[in-house]
C-alpha cells in the first residue's frame, strides 16, 4: 500500500543501520515516546538491528498504560449501573482496576461496548434515548480532537443522554518530568509523530532549548524509526541539540489548526495523575465547565476514589524508561497479557506486552 | 492507540456541519471525518485515526524523503557509503 510499503523496504532499512553504525562512536541512550513506535521497534526487532552502542528505552506514550487506576475504577462503577451503556476503545476493557476490569463488568451483564470512534457512541446515544450512553474518552493529543468533536456535536444536538468520562494526557509535560529526573539517562528523544501531526512541534523546540537535548519527530514504520535514530545519532556525534522532523510527510511545525481549536473549545489543561508515575502538573485535559452537562464524573457524582497498584508490578519504572520489562520478576510469570498485573502488559502498545509478544524466549 | 492509517479519499459530502469522506485503505473503504484537514480533496492521501483524518500526506515531501533514502540504499549496495 502506498505510504506504507516503501517505509518497510529492507534494503533502505539496512542502509540506515549501516549509516548508524558508521556514525556512532560511544554508547547512546535514546527514547521513543509513543507506544506505537515501541510496538514497531519490537515487532521488527529494530533494537537488535542497530549497533550494540545504541540502547532504546521505551517511553510513557501508551494512554491505556498511564490512565490512572482511579479512573478505571470510576469507569467500572459507571459501567456497572443498569441504566448505562458504556462505550470504550477496545484496549481499555482488560486494564485492571483495583479489583476487576471492564470485561468483568460485561461478563456480569453490564452493557459495555467497544467502539472504533467516539462518533459511534453518539450514534448509540441517538438510537437509544432511554439509555445513558457514556464514552470513555482517553488518549493523547492525537485522540483529543476526535473526542472533543463528539462532545461538541452532542451539545449542538442537545443530546441529553450522552456524556464522557474524560482522562486525556499531554506528552510534553511528561518528557519534561523525565528530563528533570536525576535518574535520567536519555540523551535523545523520538517525538511522537501523530501527536505532533495534531499539535505541531513548537512545544518540542522549547524542550530542545531548555534541556539542550536532541529531539527528532518520528514516524511509525521501520524505515521511519531507523531514520529518526540515524538523525539523533548524527546530532549527538556532531554535538548538536536541535529539533528535526523526520515525519514531514504528515507533520508541520504548526500542526492542525482546526483540530487544536476544537480541543481548546471543549477541553482545558489540568493537573493529571499518570498511572505508575504520579501527579504531573498541567499534564492533562478535562472538559471545560461549559460542557459540565456532558461530564460523566459530574453527572454520576463519583467521589474521589483512591486505589493502590499491585506491589510486585514495576510498571512505574518501565514507563519512565528506567527498567526494561524483562527486569520485572513477574514478567511472563505472574503477569501475562491474559492475567496482567499492570497496564503496560495489556495494550499491544505497552512495552511489557510488546516484549511478551515478540521476545518471549529470553 | 495513536495508530493512524494512510488511505485515499474517493469522495466527500457535507453532513450537518461536517465534511465526511469515503477513504480507501487497500481493499477496504471506510468513512472518515475531514474537519481537521480542510485542505484535503478527492484523490489525496490522508492519515486516519479513530474515524478522523488528522493530516493530508504531503506527496512531495514523501517523494523527497524516499528519493533520499533510496539513494542511501543504492550507495550502500555499490559499497560507496
Amino acid at each position: 500500500m502506498k505510504y506504507l510499503d516503501e517505509y518497510r523496504d529492507p534494503r533502505i532499512a539496512h542502509a540506515l543501520v549501516h549509516e548508524i553504525a558508521r556514525r556512532v562512536t560511544r554508547p547512546r541512550v535514546l527514547m521513543e515516546i509513543c507506544g506505537g513506535q515501541t510496538h514497531t521497534i519490537m515487532r521488527y526487532g529494530i533494537d537488535e538491528l542497530v549497533p550494540p552502542q545504541i540502547e532504546l528505552v521505551h517511553g510513557p506514550g501508551c494512554p491505556v498504560c498511564v490512565t490512572p487506576i482511579e479512573i478505571i475504577d470510576k469507569a467500572i462503577a459507571i459501567a456497572s449501573r443498569p441504566d448505562v451503556t458504556f462505550v470504550s476503545y477496545g484496549d481499555m476493557l482488560r486494564v485492571p482496576g483495583s479489583s476487576v476490569d471492564l470485561f468483568h463488568v460485561k461478563a456480569r451483564g453490564g452493557d459495555v461496548r467497544i467502539a472504533y470512534s467516539p462518533m459511534e457512541a453518539l450514534k448509540i446515544a441517538r438510537a437509544t434515548p432511554h439509555r445513558k450512553v457514556v464514552f470513555f474518552g482517553i488518549g493523547f493529543e492525537t485522540t483529543a480532537p476526535a473526542n472533543a468533536m463528539a462532545v461538541w456535536q452532542a451539545q449542538r444536538e442537545r443530546l441529553k443522554n450522552f456524556s464522557m468520562l474524560a482522562s486525556h494526557v499531554l506528552v510534553p509535560p511528561a518528557i519534561r518530568l523525565l528530563l528533570r529526573s536525576p535518574d535520567n539517562r536519555v540523551q535523545g528523544f523520538i517525538a511522537p509523530g501523530h501527536v505532533c501531526t495534531i499539535m505541531g512541534f513548537q512545544e518540542y523546540e522549547e524542550l530542545v532549548r531548555d534541556f539542550r537535548v536532541p529531539i527528532v519527530v518520528g514516524g511509525f514504520e521501520p524505515v521511519d524509526l531507523l531514520e529518526a535514530i540515524s538523525m539523533l545519532v548524527a546530532q549527538l556525534e556532531d554535538g548538536r541539540a536541535e529539533l528535526e522532523n523526520q515525519y514531514a510527510r504528515s507533520v508541520s511545525r504548526a500542526g492542525s489548526e482546526p483540530a487544536q481549536r476544537l480541543m481548546r473549545q471543549v477541553f482545558e489543561v489540568a493537573d493529571r495523575k499518570w498511572r505508575g508515575i504520579g501527579m504531573i502538573p498541567a499534564s492533562g485535559l478535562r472538559l471545560r465547565p461549559e460542557f459540565a452537562a456532558y461530564d460523566a464524573e459530574k453527572i454520576f457524582g463519583l467521589e474521589e476514589l483512591s486505589a493502590d497498584e499491585p506491589k510486585e508490578c514495576i510498571s512505574a519504572l518501565v514507563l519512565q524508561g528506567l527498567k526494561k520489562p524483562v527486569d520485572c520478576p513477574a514478567f511472563g510469570k505472574g503477569c501475562t497479557p491474559e492475567q496482567p498485573l499492570g497496564a503496560p502488559m495489556v495494550s499491544s502498545e505497552g512495552a511489557c506486552a510488546a516484549y511478551y509478544q515478540y521476545r518471549r524466549i529470553l | 492507540m495513536c495508530l493512524a492509517v494512510p488511505g485515499r479519499i474517493i469522495d466527500t459530502q457535507e453532513i450537518g456541519d461536517s465534511r465526511i469522506g469515503r477513504v480507501q485503505f487497500g481493499g477496504v473503504t471506510r468513512q472518515a471525518y475531514l474537519d481537521f484537514v480542510p485542505e484535503a480533496n478527492v484523490g489525496d492521501y490522508v492519515l486516519v485515526h479513530v474515524g478522523f483524518a488528522i493530516s493530508r500526506l504531503d506527496a512531495d515531501e514523501a517523494e523527497r524523503t524516499y528519493q533520499l533514502l533510496d539513494k542511501l540504499g543504492q550507495l550502500q549496495e555499490e559499497g560507496l557509503a
